[in-house]
């Protein structure tokens, strides 16, 4: 560390970071490159070793796993799979989760922090335990079917439960919080005067909305959407659970890989394709934002 | 546009939030084409009457009328109104262009004389060529020009300034003044202009309005709300003046004599006030008072001794506390070579003219 100076570097003008905030950044660097980016380098390594049996590999560099990738339909169709499940449940709750957003962002009620507090209270029950409780609603027995059937609409069971609907009904009761939260954030940030101007200068109030207010809150709309198409895509804990026998997605075929055939150079392959995939999303996602200064110019 | 448009009425108008009531049976008028503003401390309720007549907020009584016509069941995007905030409120997403052309959007403006009237907007505020810039590529003042020229694009009826100025640094502040004023002229548009800044108000207006707790205190033009305040609120607010009890010791047609305290007297000008009570508050601006070592007496002018406790020194005037047997009288007087001296004794001349009287509370 001697040559660690607190002498900033000058290049092109700009002054880079200092070397105080490498200091300070260390702990974290260090942490994430431990537990992060080393495993996930084993992970790498381990998708060209060699599956012998169940439970038994052998140190190898062969492309046996992944030409198994590219080549047999079944994953592909997980692929597909989960881009429909992930891509809709990110559209409901985007249209769903805009409405209490923009009511908790306008609302002049006092107590608003009540009502974020309502939002983020399902929180405090384990995600397990919430999906669950999907199955008391959704199932044969379930308050839905129940119901129904006690008023005598239906004559037997409607089949809601082990459904990719129920799949997609699990991962929004998980995810809405997620959305509202980022488009409130956006909201709030809007100057109200915006509003009330485009008003005076002759917008209707839905007009003043669809030029102003919808616009501005795309940011938020748009890292609400990111983060829960990443993180539904990714699970595999609500299709397992609410989801039929074909409703599996990709996170289980990994998890079946890994723990019931105990194959873990397949298991580490298709972890390696999911991140690829997962993270050029994020890229492009980064790119399109990043290249919109619109957004950023007037925080 | 067609004919003198744009008068406007305010009568008894009220606003209630809650419990509170922020404007309280106000009545104005502004004539087509004048520069009214409306001064007073923040929460005087001044820009609440400003936001109702844009439609921001609805009256709690009384009636708005524009040209004759009653506007208050009339919604806000139809009320043909121009409003520039003080955070002048321009759409961040969109152009200079998109900022100004947005109400001529909603009032079916052909593109071509849209194209023709921004542009003309824009050299009305001098910032002509600036069609494709963003916002957040502008300055301050120039964002103020660019306000300006979206509220005024659409040729409304009345143009509503919220304390425009605020935002700018001072020396910004006097040329957009400046500028801003030669805008409304030229247009000849109806103006309402809201301000805490007794300055502005009394550079720019055809007629001042101050106002106080909800209350319009006293309408008129500027020279007259500052030369004869009509009650102690409006004496107080406007300059540095002195407020000062007083007995009435003897009137006649021309002239009234006072007594401020023991022994010391002053003759007011009869014309300047009620005298009908005994006990009066009397209101004499700071820089009224003459001060000087020496005074000729002549024609009824108070000749007071005093000695002068504090100076405040400001280059071309200074401002001088001075004892006048126990009152404490403000003085703002031009300096020749150097400033009276703390201790030294002075005489205040206090002409009958400058002296006006208000009832006492």
């Amino acid at each position: 560390m001697a040559e660690a100076t607190a002498q900033p570097i000058s290049f092109g003008g700009k002054t880079s970071v200092p070397s105080k905030a490498w200091q300070l950044l260390a702990p974290a660097l260090i942490t994430l490159f431990f537990l992060l980016v080393i495993p996930m380098l084993i992970i790498f390594v381990y998708s060209f070793y060699l599956f012998v049996d169940v439970g038994v590999d052998k140190p190898a560099f062969q492309f046996g796993n992944w030409i198994e990738f590219f080549t047999d339909g079944y994953y592909h169709g997980a692929i597909w799979t989960t881009f429909r499940i992930a891509i809709t449940a990110t559209v409901v709750c985007a249209v769903v989760g805009y409405i209490p957003a923009y009511f908790i962002a306008t609302t002049t009620f006092r107590h608003k922090w009540l009502l974020m507090l309502l939002l983020i209270l399902p929180f405090w029950v384990s995600f397990i335990i919430r999906t669950f409780s999907w199955i008391h609603v959704l199932g044969n027995q379930g308050f839905i079917n129940a119901t129904l059937l006690s008023i005598g609409i239906i004559d037997e069971p409607i089949k809601m439960l082990y459904t990719e609907g129920a799949v997609i009904m699990g991962m929004i009761h998980f995810l809405l919080p997620y959305m509202v939260l980022n488009i409130y954030v956006s909201l709030e940030g809007i100057d109200r005067n915006l509003v009330s101007a485009a008003r005076t200068l002759g917008a209707t109030s839905w007009q003043a909305f669809r030029e102003v207010t919808l616009p501005l809150s795309l940011p938020g709309l748009a890292a609400g959407s990111l983060l829960c198409f990443v993180l539904s895509a990714g699970t595999f804990v609500t299709p397992q659970i609410l989801g039929g026998p074909r409703d599996f997605m990709f996170g289980n075929l990994i998890f079946d890989s890994l723990m019931d055939e105990l194959n873990w150079p397949m298991g580490a392959t298709l972890s390696c394709v999911m991140l690829i995939m997962l993270g050029s999303i994020v890229l492009i996602y980064n790119r399109i934002m990043g290249l919109s200064q619109v957004y950023k110019s007037f925080r | 546009m067609a004919g003198p448009a744009g008068a406007v009425e305010l009568r008894r108008i009220s606003k209630s939030f809650g419990s509170v009531q922020a404007v309280k049976s106000v009545d104005l008028t502004l004539d087509a084409g004048s520069f009214t503003t409306l001064l007073g401390p923040s929460g005087c309720g001044k820009t609440t009457i400003l936001r109702m007549v844009a439609g921001l907020e609805t009256p709690s009584d009384g009636e708005i009328l524009v040209n004759g016509n009653r506007i208050n069941e009339v919604p806000i995007h139809k009320r043909n109104i121009g409003l520039v905030f003080q955070n002048y409120a321009l759409f961040p997403h969109k152009s200079v262009f998109d900022n100004v052309a947005f109400g001529l959007k909603y009032r079916d403006v052909p593109k071509e004389e849209s194209r023709r009237r921004v542009a003309q907007a824009l050299e009305l505020v001098r910032l002509p060529g600036m069609e494709s810039r963003l916002p957040s590529q502008l300055s301050g003042g120039q964002q103020q020009r660019i306000a300006l020229a979206r509220a005024v694009v659409i040729q409304p009826d009345v143009l509503l300034l919220d304390e425009p100025l605020s935002a700018l640094d001072a020396n910004l502040r006097e040329e957009m003044r400046v500028e801003l004023k030669k805008i409304q002229r030229e247009l000849n548009i109806t103006t309402l202009f809201v301000t805490h800044d007794q300055e502005e108000a009394l550079a720019m207006s055809d007629t001042v309005v101050v106002m106080s707790e909800g209350e319009s205190e006293q309408q008129g033009p500027p020279e007259e709300v500052y030369n004869r305040p009509a009650s102690a609120f409006v004496a107080d607010f406007l300059g540095y003046s002195n407020l000062l009890e007083a007995r009435v010791l003897a009137s006649n047609g021309a002239t009234t004599a006072l007594e401020l305290t023991d022994g010391v007297n002053v003759n007011a000008d009869s014309a300047n006030g009620h005298f009908g009570h005994a006990q009066v508050k009397l209101v004499i601006r700071a820089e009224k008072i003459g001060i000087a070592s020496e005074w000729d007496g002549s024609n009824g002018d108070s000749i007071l001794d005093g000695t002068v406790a504090d100076v405040d020194y400001l280059g071309v005037t200074a401002r001088y506390f001075v004892k006048v047997g126990d009152l404490r009288l403000q003085v703002i007087g031009t300096i020749d070579e150097h400033p009276f001296r703390e201790g030294e004794a002075v005489k205040l001349r206090i002409r009958p003219r400058d002296c006006v009287v208000l009832g006492s509370a």
